[in-house]
């Protein structure tokens, strides 16, 4: 499915930290969009071995900042010819998503979302108890009388689900038939900087296999942004917690849509295959790890079965975790750095899946221009420093 | 890490301990820039390696200093703040 290049060529035009959706994503996007083929993605591990085979696939636009509305709205635009481009299934499956309120604050809070969806064109609408039970008949909406009940949901009906690692796949046989260089088991060692007129710029990457030089490096590394902007000497507020999920076995089909709950810290989905894809919310306190935990099944299965009691015999397959780069506002960090050249796509925290195609789309287009995609204005890296912050109460797997 | 040991309590579950985040020098508000009240509000130390955290045992309410590493979630020791020499 790929070339696999022998070695690191001396110089490349732009080079990708990063070989997960998002890098690929924007390497694809380099050569179809803007002729730049002379790319390289270096990439420690494996293809889509990062968060973008670790989350549950969900893609949704119903956000509540209008930048947050417009940029996923985009997204899910670009999600439905992938497919077509990449000539790959993607087994995207339009579902339509329900964020469920057990309470009047969250009823206010599907409302708010309501209305700034709508206001900028998203189908987006709040529905009573009744209209979700008819959606999902198996749901117990009296959650069994131990948590309060479903009052009521944010219903999205583009919400949908697709075979996340076929998206890495995709966007990376595309960008490798357009001449980019994809190199697994490389480490990037260190980034090299040297003194410029507006302070200091990029001018070449170090790895395990070698030295490149390089004017542009774009970062698109979930779980490792601090360690790859350290050696640039950039401190970003980014803060590492895991976020776990796990699968069920497969079972015959009984849900449809999407299934989302704050107050109970749950969501999921049935695949293809019939497996229950369920996460919660973040690992409580910071570590840079994968390990998964007991406690994480334990409470996950316990708000599971208050909304679907029927489960309790269901066996779970398997539970697996990734690092998500948490922000203070719940909106990513894209964009262009203080160090010339230097380009990163990070702070993905738990919604970087669904926004893979336009993160590739704005990032290709600011590295190839320098100058940042309007799209991605609320985003940037100095917003901090402003105090100008983007607060996306509508993330998921956060409290709010 | 299932376990930790709270310097009152002895070691407890760790679900009966809260994260406080780590533990980090306030600037003066007074006399400090714009810009490095920004830096401390907002960016933390996010590469993974030895920290010094607050933590608590909720249970007592007991506030302490834990030294762990966060790549490998191991807690080289907890004390109680004034043992470490900054009160």
């Amino acid at each position: 499915m790929f070339t696999v290049p022998d070695r690191l060529k001396p110089t490349y035009d732009v080079v990708i930290i990063g070989a997960g959706g998002h890098g690929l994503a924007a390497a694809y996007y380099l050569a179809r969009d803007h002729g730049i083929h002379n790319v390289a993605v270096l990439e420690r591990g494996y293809i889509g071995g990062g968060n973008t085979g670790r989350n549950t696939t969900i893609i949704r636009s119903n956000y509540l900042t209008p930048e947050g509305v417009k940029f996923y709205d985009e997204s899910v635009r670009l999600w439905q010819d992938l497919a077509q481009d990449f000539d790959l299934n993607l087994f995207y499956s339009t579902r339509g998503h329900f964020t469920l309120a057990h309470t009047d604050a969250s009823m206010r809070t599907m409302r708010w979302r309501a209305e700034v969806n709508k206001h900028y064109g998203v189908d987006s609408e709040v529905v009573d108890a009744q209209e979700v039970q008819r959606a999902v008949p198996m749901m117990d909406i009296r959650c069994g009388g131990h948590s309060p009940p479903v009052l009521g949901a944010l219903y999205h009906a583009p919400g949908a689900i697709a075979r996340h690692d076929a998206v890495a796949w995709g966007y990376g046989r595309g960008a490798d038939r357009r001449g980019v260089e994809i190199h697994q088991n490389t480490e990037v060692l260190s980034i090299d900087t040297e003194e410029c007129e507006s302070g200091r710029a990029v001018v070449g990457v170090t790895t395990n296999r070698g030295r490149i030089s390089t004017r542009k490096v774009l970062c698109a590394v979930a779980g490792s942004t601090p360690g790859m902007l350290k050696m640039v000497g950039l401190s970003s507020p980014i803060y590492i917690h895991p976020l776990q999920a796990m699968v069920s076995e497969p079972v015959k089909p009984w849900l449809d849509p999407v299934i989302v709950s704050g107050s109970l810290h749950v969501y999921v989905s049935q695949s293809a295959r019939g497996e229950l894809v369920m996460g919660a919310s973040l690992d409580p306190y910071e570590l840079h790890s994968t390990r998964s935990t007991l406690d994480f099944v334990e409470s996950l299965s316990a708000h599971m079965l208050e909304l679907f009691p029927f489960l309790s015999d269901v066996r779970v397959m398997r539970q697996w975790a990734g690092m998500a780069d948490m922000t203070p506002d719940f909106s990513p960090i894209m964009g262009l750095t203080p160090v010339a050249g230097f380009y990163i796509d990070a702070g993905w925290g738990t919604w970087g899946f669904k926004a893979t195609p336009v993160c590739g789309k704005t990032m290709s287009h600011t590295v190839a221009t320098n100058r940042t995609h309007p799209l991605i204005d609320a985003f940037g890296y100095d917003r901090f420093s402003r105090f100008e912050l983007t607060g996306e109460k509508g993330a998921a797997s956060v409290g709010h | 890490m299932k376990i930790l040991v709270c310097p009152i309590n002895g070691p407890r579950s760790i679900s009966e301990f809260a994260y406080g985040g780590e533990i980090r020098p306030m600037p003066d508000p007074a006399t400090t820039s714009d810009g490095d009240w920004a830096r401390y509000v907002f960016n933390r130390s996010g590469v993974a390696g030895v920290k010094l955290e607050w933590w608590c045992h909720t249970a007592s309410g007991v506030w302490f200093v834990a030294e762990r590493d966060t790549a490998t979630d191991t807690v080289l020791q907890t004390y109680l703040y004034d043992a470490a020499g900054r009160s």
